[in-house]
């Protein structure tokens, strides 16, 4: 029996696709059997992240009114060995799909699968609910932001709520340069806040635009450093324990002696 | 310069600004009253302290603020109510 797991955020861009589809890829490249489901419907994304826009025949949608089989509303990913997604519907709504639905079709996937990623839409209205029906645990992506960190709060308060537990959270888009002049909140300064435990830091990296202008995750590309974050949480969600990514590269010699005296 | 310039940054920080605003801001989002609920507590507390003392209903204020816990300097949400006296009734023991 397999584990579904949503990846949420509350606040728009702060990189719910692109999470869901690196860390999909990354656990499928270690060796899982992974489906992405894209939960957003009317505003799908996941497929052209992917790259796997032209292969689209049947989504979500025929699979739960019963228009097509699930096996058929699913593509495989043919650049890994057990990656497949299952698309949004485009032309129809969030009410298209009710909580009970998703629910069961979730139910349906994990039986197949070791891991069902589910890409949730923003917001917290029937699109969420839906994403967040047949989830077994929750990841909540933010960026150093004040906005994506307030949504990330209200979220996390609806997912305790519901019976999801606490879920994991990921910083996206941290830009050290940033940190470092102490004008970006750090990764201690929103575990702080939002009191629940990390799953990762991911950097802002330019390497994201390139993999997804070309629809191929970015952990296929070994020179990406958002890449190797996003293939270290997936790591950490199979169990293993892994360090967080050093992002402070050029530590220069006087930050190295300060931290020094100021640990004392 | 490059020295006074850093310094300078250093004291108003703006991820200090932005944790600070944060932080108060979830205050409320967390507690989460709605201005009916204020409503239903101010109304109560009317109620009750009538009983023992005339009062300003009209300059009543009440207000969910942020206050620092005395152990850890946290913040905590915290009721405040503000209740001019007209009189105090007469002895009621």
């Amino acid at each position: 029996m397999g584990e579904v797991i949503v990846i949420t955020s509350g606040k728009g861009g702060v990189g719910k696709t692109t999470a869901t589809a690196n860390i999909g890829t990354a656990l499928a490249v270690n060796g899982k059997k992974v489906v992405l489901v894209d939960a957003d419907i009317g505003l799908r994304n996941l497929d052209v992240v992917m790259g796997l826009e032209n292969r689209i025949v049947y989504d979500v949608v025929d699979v739960v009114e019963g228009v097509c089989r699930l096996r058929q509303a699913l593509i495989k990913d043919k650049r890994y060995p057990d990656l497949f997604l299952l698309p949004a519907a485009q032309t129809k709504d969030k009410s298209a799909v009710s909580p009970a639905q998703m629910q069961e079709l979730c139910e349906r996937l994990k039986k197949e699968f070791d891991f069902v990623l589910i890409d949730c839409p923003a917001g917290i209205e029937q699109g969420f609910k839906n994403a967040i029906a047949g989830a077994d645990r929750a990841i909540v992506v933010t960026t150093p932001e004040i906005s994506a960190v307030r949504d990330a709060d209200r979220i996390i308060g609806l997912l305790e709520a519901s019976e999801l537990g606490s879920p994991k959270l990921v910083v996206n888009r941290v830009r050290i340069d940033m940190v470092k002049k102490g004008d970006m909140m750090n990764t201690e300064d929103m575990i702080d806040i939002l009191a629940i435990d990390l799953l990762g830091v991911v950097p802002d990296d330019e390497s994201i635009v390139v993999s997804t202008n070309r629809g191929e995750p970015a952990v296929g590309d070994n020179r990406s450093l958002a890449g190797k974050a996003f293939n270290n949480i997936a790591l950490r969600i199979l169990g293993h324990d892994v360090p967080f990514l050093d992002l402070e590269v050029d530590e220069g010699f006087i930050t190295k002696l300060l931290k020094l005296i100021s640990k004392r | 310069m490059d020295l006074f310039r850093s310094s300078a940054r250093h004291s108003a920080s703006s991820k200090n600004v932005a944790k600070e605003r944060l932080k108060l801001v979830l205050v409320h989002d967390r507690v989460n009253v709605s201005s009916t609920f204020l409503e239903m507590i101010k109304g109560d507390l009317i109620k009750v302290i009538s009983d023992y003392m005339e009062i300003d209903e009209d300059n009543l204020e009440i207000k969910m603020t942020k206050t620092k816990r005395d152990e850890d300097d946290n913040l905590v949400p915290a009721l405040v109510a503000n209740i001019p006296i007209k009189r105090m009734k007469g002895a009621v023991r």
